[in-house]
């Protein structure tokens, strides 16, 4: 990243940025979803943009979640390039069939003719006490599915040139933004850049073990680095950025330094990414192993209301501090 | 509803040529068809196949209503909207029996033909599935203004889908080019309609203010009128329609399905194939109205056999993918 021309700016506000200069660049580009015009969702990650795109391109619909995804699909295959919001990561679920059967197979059932240059945005995780239907972290779906893209960014640089990649890119891509991260800031350079899908990024080097962290983890993995270090422990942070297609090698080239492991993910630990991510590093480099490869996810419960009992669901510093601390056989 | 014309009615050169297409359309569907049920009962298709016979004047209907680079979707018993839209049958023999030279390299199958020469976004094998698609082509045609018009054939299974209604809403409210024909055919698989579908079909459509009509799915020059007002309509940007096409599915729901009286009789299977079959009905208007006579008829026919017959040998022969193929393609 340049020094000069970089200034600080929230992860929602690279998310904007990287929508408007898409836009700007391309006039196939469109937003459709619940309340992204004048609203600019809920989480107002998309204000202003109405105002310079209007409502022809950033387009409110009706409540319906299968519905326009399905109609994104098929304008994605005649000409346009949408990107469509679905407010809530939970309502992915009213998306299935046409993110499963359709856009993740149009290309291959068709011969490679037809194409869905798609992109679905969408959020994830825990901790705003909105209780079990607004706060589940469903990336593993997608990433189960060969046809699909997933990215999962966790800082407003990898946001931004993230999406625009994905924006670019022919095929259909899920982009998990997680909700608590709206407000993080960082920076993020004035001029122009894009990230590949597919690349990890070493959010802190270390040597003594990885801790692989996603999306909304990776601050956590980070804060547990620190305590780490306080006993003498250097960790060293992996951030996948994209669950398919994956960069398996910089995990398992990490973890053959550090011959241990922890991987964070804010989905359910049980048949997950953090599952699939584990797997990976554990087949890599399974002799340069000192433990087993531990998976940190959130509880294998609804995402309960009350503060308390959701704040046990999801993994803290703390908690992977504890799991580290122990693969490194400190307590 | 537009009626057909009196039959004693002679014809110009060019108005003959187009009722002599629809005739080989029709009837170029029925022995593709025919032709699929043989490749099934000798064990040389993979799989099975959903057969189009007796809903033939509908997809040939509509389709002499469309322009090349219209857009279709299709579903699992497309093999009459593909053929209707363009498609050729060496192709999609060769698709049908998973072979290199098929419209999808093999990988779709009799489910899953698409070509985008012919403006068919792909068949697909969800009931349903397509009616985003063919509502976002149409949103494709409107936003960049390329006057085509979007076509999403289903069966009245798919009334049974919520997606349907979603679409149905945004369509008419953002004034899309798409037309949704039903082809109420009787049967969701083994289950007749009447069990599954509560209220007045069109009033389905009408309630959202889309433009519906019915037309009697048996009689091509009826489909095609209507076809022709409803796509015009749209390619003005009046918006969307619905059509609602009755009409019988001849076989079973598949071609394994042969034993079907816990489910329908012979009597009605009979009844519908005797009076009400739209290859028999236009071939006696055609020849009424002197527009063709029966020795021109069977030309077409034995042209018509004939050009299959090849068409299947040339998929029996054709290669299947190497084995490469297998992981290309997923990603674009």
């Amino acid at each position: 990243m340049p020094e000069n021309g970089t200034r600080e700016i929230t992860f929602a506000e690279a998310v904007r940025e990287a929508l408007a200069e898409e836009m700007r660049r391309d006039s196939r580009v469109f937003i459709m979803g619940e309340d992204v015009a004048e609203a600019g969702t809920p989480f107002k990650v998309l204000s202003g943009l109405v105002e310079e795109f209007g409502t022809s391109r950033v387009v409110d619909t009706p409540i319906s979640e299968a519905g326009f995804t399905g109609v994104g699909v098929g304008a994605a295959m005649t000409g346009l390039r949408p990107v469509v919001d679905i407010m809530f990561g939970d309502f992915i679920t009213l998306t299935m069939d046409q993110m499963v059967n359709q856009a993740a197979k149009v290309h291959y059932m068709s011969g490679g003719k037809w194409k869905v240059p798609m992109v679905m945005r969408t959020t994830l995780g825990a901790a705003r006490r909105s209780a079990a239907q607004h706060s589940q972290s469903l990336h593993a779906w997608f990433s189960h599915v060969p046809g699909l893209k997933v990215v999962l960014p966790s800082t407003p640089y990898d946001a931004k040139g993230l999406l625009k990649t994905a924006i670019r890119d022919d095929s259909p891509v899920v982009f998990f933004e997680d909700k608590m991260s709206y407000k993080l800031k960082g920076p993020v350079p004035l001029e122009e850049y894009t990230i590949p899908l597919g690349v990890a990024d070493i959010k802190r080097v270390g040597k003594d073990i990885t801790l692989v962290g996603t999306s909304s983890m990776v601050q956590v993995a980070l804060e547990a680095a620190v305590l780490l270090e306080k006993k003498g422990i250097s960790a060293e942070v992996v951030d996948p950025r994209t669950t398919w297609p994956l960069d398996e090698h910089t995990l398992i080239e990490s973890v053959k330094k550090t011959s241990r492991a922890i991987v964070i993910d804010e989905g359910y630990g049980r048949y997950g990414v953090a599952a699939e991510l584990a797997a990976t590093i554990a087949e890599g480099a399974f002799h340069y192993l000192d433990g087993p490869v531990r998976r940190i996810g959130a509880m294998h419960v609804p995402i309960p209301f009350s503060p308390p009992l959701e704040d046990l669901t999801v993994p803290t510093g703390k908690t992977v501090f504890d799991v580290a601390l122990k693969l490194c056989g400190r307590s | 509803m537009t009626t057909a014309s009196d039959p004693a009615q002679k014809g110009s050169a060019k108005d003959v040529d187009k009722f002599l297409r629809l005739y080989r359309q029709m009837m170029a569907i029925r022995m593709f068809e025919e032709h699929v049920n043989e490749l099934y009962t000798r064990a040389l298709m993979p799989g099975l196949a959903h057969l189009y016979i007796g809903e033939e004047a509908i997809a040939v209907g509509v389709c002499e209503a469309l322009r090349r680079d219209d857009f279709i979707t299709s579903t699992h018993r497309g093999h009459g909207h593909c053929l209707a839209k363009g498609a050729s049958p060496e192709l999609m023999f060769a698709e049908l029996l998973g072979k290199e030279a098929g419209y999808c390299r093999g990988k779709g199958g009799s489910m899953h033909i698409a070509d985008p020469a012919t403006g068919n976004l792909g068949a697909n094998a969800i009931v349903g599935g397509s009616v985003g698609i063919a509502t976002g082509a149409a949103f494709s045609a409107k936003t960049l203004k390329t006057g085509q018009v979007a076509v999403c054939f289903f069966g009245e299974g798919a009334l049974g889908q919520g997606v349907l209604y979603e679409c149905f809403n945004m369509a008419q409210l953002w004034k899309l080019p798409v037309i949704y024909v039903c082809e109420n055919n009787m049967y969701s698989e083994y289950t007749h309609f009447s069990e599954t579908t509560a209220g007045d079909i069109p009033a389905r459509a009408a309630a959202f203010g889309i433009k519906a009509e019915t037309v009697d799915g048996q009689d091509v020059r009826a489909v095609l009128a209507a076809a022709t007002v409803l796509a015009d309509r749209a390619r003005r940007g009046e918006g969307p329609a619905f059509l609602l096409c009755n009409t019988y599915r001849y076989r079973g729901h598949h071609v394994g399905d042969i034993n079907r009286e816990y489910y329908r009789s012979k009597k009605e299977e009979q009844q519908w194939l005797g009076e009400n079959d739209p290859i028999k009905n236009y071939s006696e208007w055609l020849k009424a109205g002197k527009h063709a006579d029966a020795s021109a008829l069977s030309a077409i026919d034995a042209e018509l056999k004939a050009e299959m017959d090849s068409a299947m040998k040339f998929a029996i022969a054709a290669p299947y993918p190497s084995i490469d193929q297998v992981d290309q393609d997923v990603y674009a």
